[in-house]
């Protein structure tokens, strides 16, 4: 590598004062940045610091309304992707851009050919790919079909995507969130060989240690503006973190789980999912009052069949379920509601909550049939708007009426409502798929300490989170997902994260824990 | 017995692909369409309008190509109509594609009563002769099936080579079956997914328009009312049969008109033992029967008839 990198190096990018507001929220305030040749800048922050909007804007997706960015020294024109392509930005969305029952191939090179041109040059394409592959440990099949590959892959098929357009600046936006501990560590080694090239990168996170492992420098956005910058390898965490945070963070207090009787308990069952290749193979579960049970792994490898078979949306092939030491004869939501199980569903947007209809009529939907709501077939919705404000009030939702569209609510506001109807009535069982994903800050704080609240009064919890780290901390006991299989569980601590990663790729499933097993299921 | 023999007569089968030709226009348009990622409904009036373009053409002296040429620009402009109202404006591609069809087939009506005021049968014109290849049209059966006809159907399953080769060779191929798979994606890589899929969507209907203009400057000689009698519904049923796939399409809309030659010649052969409407239901049938068939495993456009809306995730 000719020419000087890092600190000192060539200026490839510059924000000057990016400011965008959407209507009364100031969403960036004033940012200014800059990225030199050969380094990695972290974006850290907490969802809703801006990052995401910041590189949306960046990226040409939206328009700043003040400020500006000049790429090479050229000024950028604002919101024209194909203008920030052009001057060598490639980005990596979180939520990948990938036509999935397309080829990798196809999806490379889309869109790097004149639409004009008579045919497809693809033979000098696979070989273009296969050399990116080698040179920066991005192997990937070009003629495989993105459904057959795995969230890993398909990232480096992203990154793939900015290669190929010969992107000399990469975005990473929370590229880490889908991966196992291992991938994370490839990907790691891949951006050191990218910026070893050449390549300048921003890697957007809200993971401190990733931060540290990853950056040169980091950059901390707290509620749209800067709150500070830093070179990683002098930065603590916690130094990082109150930046991030605006105070000390608080630590979840937990006190030391009395579990009572098992409440449900899965005896050997396996499931498979109506669509899609998800399966739950052999799973043996007990979930006892006064406990939350963690269930870690890398989404999509079984986890919303596990919870489809608690809800009653998908029917097992074989084994059983027993609720409060009765075998269940039949099982529906229908019945998983009145025997008592609280839900809150993996995508409050898909099968949470009804985007067009009101707050009042989301929340009875699990209750309209109950004597308080209707009487002879007529709904009472004073009743139920009465019950709908008095969510409102008890979750502290920001909601002005009840008679509100759910589609208006901000995602935090939504989860509060969902968790609202969840834990109306005092479920003995509570099924938390995701409880915290896409939440800020304050939020995440507010769920996990209303699920402590349930827990403290007796209810046997459910958790099931894709964030390793929420898992850990919640969690009484843990269980590792891996393709359909649960691990044995095991107590709070007994295990590394290292170790748990590797059971969360699959292997170690059945390894006896070092640490001591709370109550053997 | 004389029931079976019918398959191997050679007029059976030049009856079949003469009947499978405008369905084969209409279900590429179609298949363009949603394979863009917008279903067009608008398929049976586009196809009115063609017919009646091309025919109307003709009669005021214009060439024969000349009318299919008129049809076809016709049809691109009720595509725009249909591409801008379910494009950027992201309206129900339901309620628009129904519109455009009632919309389309009433202005046809309208038209021809304010040129045609006078007459009561259709007046008619010189329609497209059929033209041999020679050589290959003296082949028995296969030969004289599909290299007897007129040049309009030569055109349609020149039609379906060009549709596979730009869909599955070209760039402009990849970026239109990937703005039906995942428009956020061709965002990202700097195309227009605007400027995709009205494009397709116009290039979609000037296609069915010269599938409409078949029935009367190659299959007829006049225009009717009720001429195109359904046969866009069926071809969106055609494409579902083909699984999106202009190859397999091609073999459904054939299959088709196949069953529908065969029950006209049914009809004389049972000589009424058979009420005859039995014999006009079977290619319906036969089709919801295949469809049912085939269609369960089909991979659908990812993006089919969901509006994609900037910025929105």
């Amino acid at each position: 590598m000719t020419g000087q990198t890092g600190a000192g190096a060539e200026i490839v990018l510059r924000l000057d004062g990016i400011t965008k507001r959407f209507g009364a929220l100031t969403a960036n305030d004033a940012i200014s940045l800059t990225l030199r040749r050969g380094e990695v800048v972290a974006l850290l922050g907490e969802n809703g610091a801006g990052k995401t909007t910041l590189m949306n804007i960046l990226f040409g997706h939206y328009v700043a309304d003040e400020g500006g960015i000049s790429v090479f020294g050229a000024p950028l024109p604002p919101g024209d992707p194909s203008a920030a392509l052009r001057a060598g930005i490639g980005m990596v969305h979180q939520h990948f851009t990938l036509a999935e029952q397309m080829t990798v191939l196809e999806n490379i090179i889309l869109g790097t050919e004149s639409l004009l041109a008579p045919r497809s040059a693809t033979a000098t394409a696979r070989a273009r790919i296969l050399g990116l592959g080698r040179d920066f440990g991005l192997e990937v099949d070009p003629d495989a079909t993105i459904t057959a590959l795995s969230v890993g892959e398909r990232q480096r098929v992203e990154i793939l995507k900015a290669l190929y357009r010969d992107a000399h600046i990469l975005i990473l936006d929370e590229p880490t969130a889908v991966l196992t501990p291992r991938e994370t560590e490839a990907l790691f080694g891949t951006l050191k060989r990218l910026v070893a090239g050449g390549l300048s990168i921003i890697f957007i996170s809200h993971k401190l240690h990733e931060v540290k492992a990853a950056a040169g420098r980091v950059v901390v956005l707290r509620g749209g503006r800067l709150a500070g910058e830093r070179i990683a390898a002098e930065a603590t965490e916690a130094e990082l973190a109150e930046l991030m945070v605006g105070s000390a963070v608080p630590v979840l207090e937990i006190e030391p789980a009395s579990p009572g009787p098992v409440l449900l308990a899965l005896d050997n069952v396996s499931a498979r999912a109506s669509r899609g290749s998800q399966r739950l193979v052999d799973a043996s579960l007990a979930l006892h009052a006064g406990e939350i049970t963690g269930v870690a792994g890398v989404s999509g490898n079984g986890q919303s069949v596990l919870a489809g078979v608690i809800e009653g949306m998908v029917a097992p092939d074989a084994g059983r379920l027993v609720v409060a030491d009765v075998p269940v004869e039949a099982w529906s939501p229908e019945i998983a509601l009145r025997q008592g199980i609280g839900r809150i569903p993996e995508d409050r947007h898909a099968t949470g909550m009804i985007a067009d209809m009101s707050v009042t009529e989301n929340v009875v939907s699990e209750r309209y049939r109950e004597p308080r709501f209707s009487r002879r077939g007529l709904m009472d919705w004073s009743a139920a708007r009465r019950f709908a404000a008095s969510l409102i009030a008890a979750y502290e939702v920001k909601c002005p009426s009840p008679d509100m569209r759910v589609r208006l609510l901000s995602g935090g506001n939504m989860q509060k409502l969902i968790l609202g109807r969840a834990l109306d009535g005092a479920p003995r069982i509570i099924l938390a798929n995701q409880p915290t994903r896409g939440l800020d800050v304050g939020a995440v704080a507010y769920v996990q300490a209303r699920l402590l609240d349930a827990r403290r009064r007796g209810a046997a919890i459910l958790l099931i989170s894709e964030d390793l780290d929420e898992v850990l901390s919640m969690a009484d006991r843990v269980v590792v997902m891996s393709q359909g299989r649960l691990s044995r569980p095991v107590a709070r601590g007994a295990l590394s994260t290292a170790e748990i990663g590797a059971m969360m790729a699959g292997r170690n499933m059945g390894a006896t824990p070092t640490g001591e097993m709370v109550h053997a299921a | 017995m004389e029931a079976f023999e019918i398959l191997f007569q050679a007029s059976f089968w030049v009856a079949a692909i003469r009947i499978a030709s405008p369905l084969i226009f209409a279900t590429m348009g179609e298949l363009v369409c949603e394979r863009a990622g917008v279903l067009n409904l608008g398929i049976e009036g586009i196809m009115v309008a063609g017919a009646f373009a091309g025919w109307m053409t003709v009669y005021l002296g214009g060439d024969l190509w000349f009318g299919v040429v008129v049809a076809a620009l016709a049809g691109a402009l009720f595509g725009l109509l249909h591409g801008v109202l379910t494009v950027p404006f992201g309206l129900s591609q339901h309620v628009v594609g129904i519109g455009v069809t009632l919309f389309a087939t009433a202005i046809t009506y309208f038209t021809y009563r304010v040129a045609l005021p006078q007459v009561t049968s259709p007046p008619k014109i010189v329609s497209m002769q059929p033209l041999p290849i020679p050589g290959l049209s003296s082949i028995p059966v296969v030969g004289e099936a599909l290299f007897s006809q007129t040049p309009l159907t030569y055109l349609a399953f020149l039609a379906v080579g060009v549709v596979a080769w730009v869909m599955y060779r070209t760039p402009l191929g990849l970026a239109l079956r990937a703005v039906g798979e995942n428009p956020a994606a061709v965002e990202a890589q700097g195309i227009s997914v605007s400027a995709m899929r009205v494009g397709a969507v116009m290039a979609g209907s000037a296609l069915m328009a010269v599938g409409g203009s078949f029935l009367t400057l190659s299959a007829f000689n006049s225009f009717f009312f009720e001429m195109v009698n359904g046969r866009g519904w069926v071809c969106i049923a055609l494409v579902v049969f083909g699984s999106w796939r202009p190859g397999k399409a091609l073999l459904g809309a054939i299959l088709f008109a196949a069953f529908d030659a065969y029950q006209i010649r049914l009809q004389s052969v049972t000589g009424g033992l058979v009420p005859y409407q039995f014999f006009l239901m079977l290619p319906y049938i036969l089709s919801i029967a295949a469809l049912i068939l085939v269609a369960r495993r089909a991979t659908y456009p990812k993006a089919l008839m969901i509006p994609y809306q900037k910025g929105e995730r």
